[in-house]
C-alpha cells in the first residue's frame, strides 16, 4: 500500500523545480564519469595507435593506425619483464601473508580468555595513530638488513590493524555457539580457527585480500626508500623513471617539437608510446579485478564505517 | 584438584597469547621500534660512520632549523604549504557528502551505478600513474594542449607548459586530489544514506516536500554524524599529507610551492643528506599531529559524546 502510494506520488507530484534538478544531476554526474574515464581511455588509444601521430599529439578521440607492436616491444624493454615479476610476486606473496595474518589475528583478538588481550589489541591497533618517520623507518630497515632485499617489501605490511579491526568485527558477527559447540566436541583453538571460522570470514577475507593486493600493486615509496638495485623494481617504480626522464626533457625544449622528431616509423618505439604503453600495463590488473571486487570494497568500507 | 585445573586454565590462556606472539614481535618491531630513531634528532649523525654517544648535540638542529633567514623563510613556505593544502582539503571535505546526496536522486539504477564505479576507479591507482595520466593530459604534446591548439587559443609552437609551472600549485594538487578521492570518499555516505529510514520521505512527500526540502530536512541531517567524525580525522590529519603525490608531482619549477612537511623531510634527508635535522622536522610534526588528533578525539567526546579513536 505504502509503495504503490509512494509510486504515484512520484509520477504525479513533481514539480518544474524537481525536473530541473534531475536534469542538472544527470548533466553533472555524466561530466564526473566522463573526467573519470577519458584519461585512461585516452592513454589506450594512444598505446595502440601509430607512435609518430601519438607522439605529436594527435590522437585525440579514437585510435589511428591500430597496431598491438607496443606490447610486444614492451616485454624487450630492458627490465621491464624483471620488475613485472616483481610486482606480481609482491602482490601475491604480500596479499597471501596479509589476508593470513589480518584473519588469524581478528579471529584471535575475539578471545576473551586470552592473557592481556585488551593490551595487545591496543598495542596494535595504537600504531594506526602514530608514526616514527621516514628516515628511523628506513634505519631500522637497515639495520635489519631489510634494504634491497624483496621481504622488505612483504614483512612490514603483514600486521595491518586497519584489517585486523575489519576481521575483528566480521568476527565478532558470528554467533558464538558457532564457537561453544565445537568447544564442547574438543576442537583445538587451530582447528576452531581453520575448519569452523574461516569458511565463515571468507566474505570479509575477499575485502581485505583486494585492499591488501591494491596496496601492494601500487606501491611506489617503500621502493623509493629502501631498493637501489634494479632487479628489485616493481613496474610502478620503472614507470616514474620514465615519467621523471620524459618531464625533465618538457621542462628543458620550450615547444613539444622536440619529442616529435624522434618518432620514425608508425611502429617504433618513443618515449611517448613506451610511457603509454607502460601506462596500460600497469593499469589493467586494476581494471580488471575492480569491477569484480567493487561490491567486497563496498561491504569493507561499511563495516569500517561502523567501528569508525 | 581446583589448583590443577585453575593452572590448566591459565595455561590455555597464556597459549592463546603465545599464538600471536610472533605478530606481536612484527608489530614491535616495524611500528614501536623505529621511534628509537627519533635519538637521532639530538645527534650529529652521517649514514656512513658508527653511531656513537660522542657525537651528541642537544638541540642543535631544532635550533638549526630557525638558525638564519634564508632557513626560516624556507621553513615557514613549507608551512604555508602545508597548511594552504590541508585547508583546501578540509574546506572542501562537505564535496564528497553532496556528490553521495544528489547521485542518491539518480532515479536510473544502471546509471547511478555506472557513475559510482568509474568514479571510485581512480582511487585505486597508484599516484605515480595519477602523474602518468596528468602527464599524458598535459605535457607540451599532451590532450591539452592538442586540444586548445586545434581551437586557435595558442599557437602549437608554444604549449603551456601546466605541469612545470609554479601558478596555482595548491589548487591542480588539490584537484588531482579530489578526482582521485572524490568517488571513494561518498561510498562512506552512500552507505548512510542507504541506512536512512525511508518513512521518513513518505512523511516529507504526504506533506508535499520537493526534493531540495527532502534533502536538506531529511538527508542532510541525518549525514552530518558522519561527516563530523570525517572531519575530525580530517583535522588529526592535518599535518599528515603524504608524500607520494607531491613528490611525483613536484618538478624544478613547482618546487617551492609543492613541498609540504612530508616530503620536506623526505628531501632534507635524501636530498640534502641531514638526516639528523630531517628527524627533528619529523619529530616535531609528529607530537603536533598527536596533539591535533586528541583534540579532535576530545572534539568529538564533547560533541557526540563518542569517540573515534
Amino acid at each position: 500500500m505504502a509503495s504503490t502510494k509512494a509510486k504515484k506520488s512520484k509520477i504525479h507530484e513533481r514539480t518544474p523545480g524537481d525536473i530541473l534538478m534531475s536534469v542538472i544531476c544527470y548533466i553533472v554526474f555524466s561530466l564526473c564519469a566522463l573526467v573519470c574515464i577519458y584519461p585512461f581511455y585516452y592513454i589506450f588509444i594512444n598505446a595502440i595507435s601509430a607512435n609518430d601521430l601519438s607522439a605529436r599529439g594527435v590522437i585525440l578521440f579514437w585510435p589511428q593506425g591500430v597496431h598491438f607492436q607496443n606490447f610486444i616491444s614492451a616485454l624487450q624493454i630492458d627490465g621491464l619483464a624483471q620488475s613485472a615479476y616483481i610486482s606480481i610476486m609482491r602482490t601475491v606473496i604480500g596479499t597471501f601473508c596479509t589476508v593470513s595474518a589480518s584473519a588469524f589475528l581478528g579471529f584471535m583478538f575475539t578471545q576473551n580468555k586470552m592473557w592481556h588481550r585488551k593490551i595487545w589489541y591496543r598495542m596494535v591497533v595504537a600504531t594506526m595513530y602514530f608514526n616514527a618517520g621516514i628516515i628511523p623507518w628506513y634505519l631500522t630497515m637497515r639495520n635489519l638488513g631489510l634494504t634491497n632485499n624483496f621481504w622488505g617489501y612483504i614483512l612490514p605490511a603483514i600486521v595491518s590493524p586497519f584489517f585486523i579491526i575489519l576481521t575483528k568485527t566480521f568476527v565478532e558477527s558470528v554467533p558464538k555457539e558457532l564457537q561453544e559447540a565445537a568447544e564442547i566436541d574438543g576442537a583445538g583453538i587451530l582447528k576452531i580457527f581453520f575448519r569452523i571460522m574461516l569458511p565463515v570470514i571468507k566474505p570479509i577475507m575477499a575485502t581485505v585480500a583486494i585492499f591488501s593486493a591494491v596496496n601492494q600493486w601500487n606501491a611506489f615509496q617503500d621502493t623509493l626508500l629502501l631498493v637501489t638495485d634494479k632487479k628489485l623494481y616493481p613496474l610502478q617504480f620503472i614507470l616514474y623513471q620514465y615519467l621523471n626522464q620524459a618531464s625533465s626533457l618538457a621542462g628543458q625544449s620550450n615547444s613539444g617539437s622536440g619529442t616529435g622528431s624522434l618518432a620514425g616509423l608508425a611502429t617504433s618505439q618513443t618515449p611517448t608510446s613506451i610511457r603509454m604503453t607502460i601506462t596500460i600495463i600497469v593499469v589493467i590488473p586494476i581494471m580488471l579485478v575492480y569491477p569484480i571486487f567493487q561490491r567486497y570494497f563496498v561491504k569493507g568500507i561499511m563495516i569500517g564505517a561502523v567501528k569508525g | 584438584m581446583k589448583a590443577i585445573q585453575k593452572n590448566k586454565k591459565k595455561w590455555d590462556s597464556f597459549k592463546l597469547f603465545l599464538y600471536i606472539l610472533p605478530f606481536l614481535i612484527l608489530v614491535l618491531i616495524f611500528s614501536y621500534y623505529p621511534l628509537y630513531g627519533w635519538i637521532y634528532a639530538f645527534f650529529d649523525y652521517k649514514p656512513p660512520k658508527p653511531f656513537s654517544w660522542d657525537d651528541f648535540v642537544g638541540l642543535k638542529w631544532f635550533y638549526s632549523l630557525v638558525e638564519t633567514d634564508v632557513k626560516i623563510n624556507q621553513l615557514l613556505q613549507v608551512l604555508k604549504n602545508t597548511f594552504a593544502m590541508s585547508a583546501i582539503t578540509l574546506g572542501t571535505s562537505w564535496l564528497p557528502m553532496i556528490f553521495a546526496v544528489f547521485l542518491n536522486e539518480l532515479k536510473c539504477v544502471r546509471f547511478r551505478k555506472f557513475v559510482q564505479t568509474v568514479t571510485t576507479l581512480p582511487n585505486f591507482i597508484s599516484w605515480v600513474l595519477v602523474y602518468s595520466v596528468a602527464f599524458s593530459l598535459f605535457n607540451s604534446t599532451g590532450m591539452m594542449n592538442t586540444l586548445l591548439a586545434s581551437l586557435g587559443i595558442i599557437s602549437p609552437d608554444e604549449p603551456i607548459l601546466f605541469l612545470q609551472s609554479s601558478d596555482h600549485v595548491w589548487l591542480t594538487q588539490w584537484l588531482w586530489l579530489t578526482w582521485k578521492n572524490l568517488g571513494w570518499a561518498s561510498i562512506m555516505y552512500i552507505a548512510a544514506i542507504s541506512g536512512i529510514d525511508n518513512e521518513m520521505y513518505e512523511a516529507a512527500r504526504v506533506d508535499g516536500a520537493t526534493r531540495m526540502k527532502m534533502i536538506w530536512y531529511i538527508t542532510l541531517p541525518s549525514l552530518l554524524p558522519t561527516f563530523f567524525v570525517l572531519l575530525m580525522i580530517n583535522i588529526a590529519n592535518f599535518l599528515n599529507n603524504g608524500m607520494e603525490q607531491y613528490y611525483v608531482f613536484q618538478n624544478a619549477f613547482n618546487k617551492e610551492y609543492i613541498q609540504v612537511l612530508d616530503l620536506y623531510v623526505y628531501n632534507t634527508a635524501m636530498g640534502a643528506g641531514s638526516y639528523s635535522v630531517s628527524v627533528a622536522i619529523s619529530m616535531l610534526k609528529s607530537i603536533v599531529s598527536l596533539v591535533l588528533l586528541f583534540f579532535a578525539n576530545g572534539a568529538s567526546k564533547l560533541i557526540r559524546g563518542e569517540s573515534f579513536l
